[in-house]
């Protein structure tokens, strides 16, 4: 039993990526039922006229890449779907390639054009008082957009002066930037507001979402394969949610396992 | 596959996130290379991005461009200068002779974030938190399993504070009443272990998506 309570933790890596690997080859279905949280920002976007204007804040970089970029990407193809008008922005300098993509990406599936039907402000230093500016006057927050154009010249920025005009803001966080626009933007310039985050983020987010300060969120990976089955567009979340399945399992059998070890040890010492 | 830059970044990245990997069974140089790499690259980006879309459309365009360029159509916007020189004397912070400066810029940033801020926390973060903590449980429009949620968040709530206040010695009452507060904060700490769990193995399969499809070409 004692060499149970010493397995190396190679090992366990070793299980996890080789089952990660085969659940990712094998292609079986699970479902992917949507939440209340994640089918209030589904249904928000639903809501809004053609040529509503809906701000993305990508606050996140490269190291959670790997949960936002597909939430990112499925609510851009909601919103290009829908005709609406798309201003990116973000408050961390490693996201702005990141952003760039997803627009670019996805628009052009839509045969969307740059300037007119959305546009990226990219990055800007600042947190609270870039949003307080924003919410004073967006052109003076953003004089360029990422592409060094004037922003006043921008077709899809027109009839925005600030924060005020938004529609709707999506603010998908790898940090503290929600609570910032919840704090200096929602509470101040009364937009509605909606976030995506880090699924580690998650739990924190709950209460914000009781007291109606979030109007849905989308939680990690799971959040954006719940979006992608919304919009019926199901690709690298829905796929990553078998690997996640099996693995949870497996955890949690390692947990029961070595429980159970550490128990039945303790009783063999003592007897 | 032709040998593009698009492929080139493929196997580059296939490359460093093997070595960056690699580190689960043992630290080695591959991983080290990988490591310093990643922050060069990052610090690299960071100082490009702020200059084209911080810096130069904020500062160096309207203020020193009009001021030294003679084709310059617009007027150098000179209350600039006072957020650069706020922004000077931070840096000052390293002479031993000047960093008194910087006491002018903490004392600007301070002021004007403690003054933004009070309000503006405390209504988000409390005012706003305590409404939903005192609905009423029975208002006549709402469903049996709404009445449950806002007692069980009330219990959660006055349990949780009261185990929380360790000038009372938790016997009787509020003895038991701390130890429900105990049950409720063990769930929540269960919860939040969930969730990092389900962040981590995204990470992981992120990359293990990137090696099979982009690199290996073994997913559709």
């Amino acid at each position: 039993m004692e060499r149970f309570l010493r397995i190396d933790r190679r090992f366990i890596f070793a299980i996890i990526t080789v089952a990660v690997i085969i659940s990712l080859i094998l292609q079986f279905e699970l479902p992917v039922p949507e939440s209340e949280p994640v089918r209030r920002i589904y249904e928000k976007v639903e809501s809004l006229p053609k040529g509503s204007h809906i701000m993305i804040a990508f606050d996140y970089d490269p190291s959670s890449k790997e949960e936002l970029q597909p939430m990112a990407i499925a609510f851009l193809h909601h919103c290009f779907s829908r005709d609406l008008k798309v201003i990116g922005m973000t408050h961390y300098t490693g996201a702005s390639g990141l952003a760039e993509q997803a627009m670019n990406l996805v628009a052009k599936e839509y045969q969307k054009k740059y300037g007119e039907d959305y546009v990226f402000l990219g990055y800007k230093p600042g947190g609270a008082s870039l949003i307080i500016n924003m919410g004073e006057n967006l052109y003076s927050a953003f004089p360029k957009d990422f592409y060094g154009n004037d922003t006043t010249t921008l077709p899809a920025l027109q009839d925005i002066d600030s924060l005020r005009n938004i529609d709707y803001l999506l603010d998908i966080a790898a940090g503290t930037t929600i609570e910032t626009w919840l704090v200096y933007g929602k509470e101040k310039y009364k937009f509605e507001l909606g976030a995506g985050c880090t699924a580690v983020m998650g739990p924190d987010m709950y209460p914000f979402l009781q007291s109606k300060q979030l109007n849905g969120l989308l939680g990690g990976l799971k959040g954006a394969a719940e979006y992608e089955a919304l919009i019926n567009k199901k690709s690298f979340a829905v796929s990553g949610m078998r690997p996640q399945s099996v693995v949870h399992m497996l955890i949690i059998l390692f947990v029961i396992f070595g429980n159970v070890v550490y128990f039945a040890s303790r009783r063999t010492r003592h007897a | 596959m032709p040998f593009t830059s698009h492929s080139f970044g493929i196997i580059l990245g296939a490359g460093l996130t093997l070595a960056i990997y690699s580190f689960l069974y043992q630290d080695n140089p591959a991983f080290k290379i990988a490591e310093n790499l990643y922050v060069g690259v990052s610090l690299g980006y960071t100082i490009i991005i702020t200059w084209f879309n911080f810096l130069k459309p904020d500062l160096y365009d309207p203020l020193i461009v009009p001021v030294f360029s003679k084709a310059a159509t617009k007027e150098p916007q000179y209350a600039l200068l006072i957020p650069s020189l706020l922004g000077i004397f931070m840096l000052l912070r390293f002479s031993k002779s000047l960093s008194w400066l910087s006491r002018w810029t903490f004392a600007f940033v301070v002021g004007l974030g403690a003054g933004i801020s009070i309000p503006r926390v405390i209504s988000a973060f409390i005012l706003q938190q305590i409404k939903p903590s005192l609905q009423p449980v029975f208002s006549g429009s709402e469903t049996i399993f709404s009445s449950i949620d806002t007692l069980l968040i009330l219990l959660g709530v006055i349990s949780v504070l009261i185990y929380f206040i360790f000038s009372v010695e938790h016997k009787g009452a509020i003895g038991k009443l701390s130890k429900i507060g105990i049950w409720f904060l063990m769930i929540s700490f269960g919860a939040s272990f969930g969730y990092t769990v389900m962040a981590r193995v995204s990470l992981l399969i992120g990359r293990i998506q990137f090696l099979l499809k982009d690199w290996l070409g073994i997913l559709q």
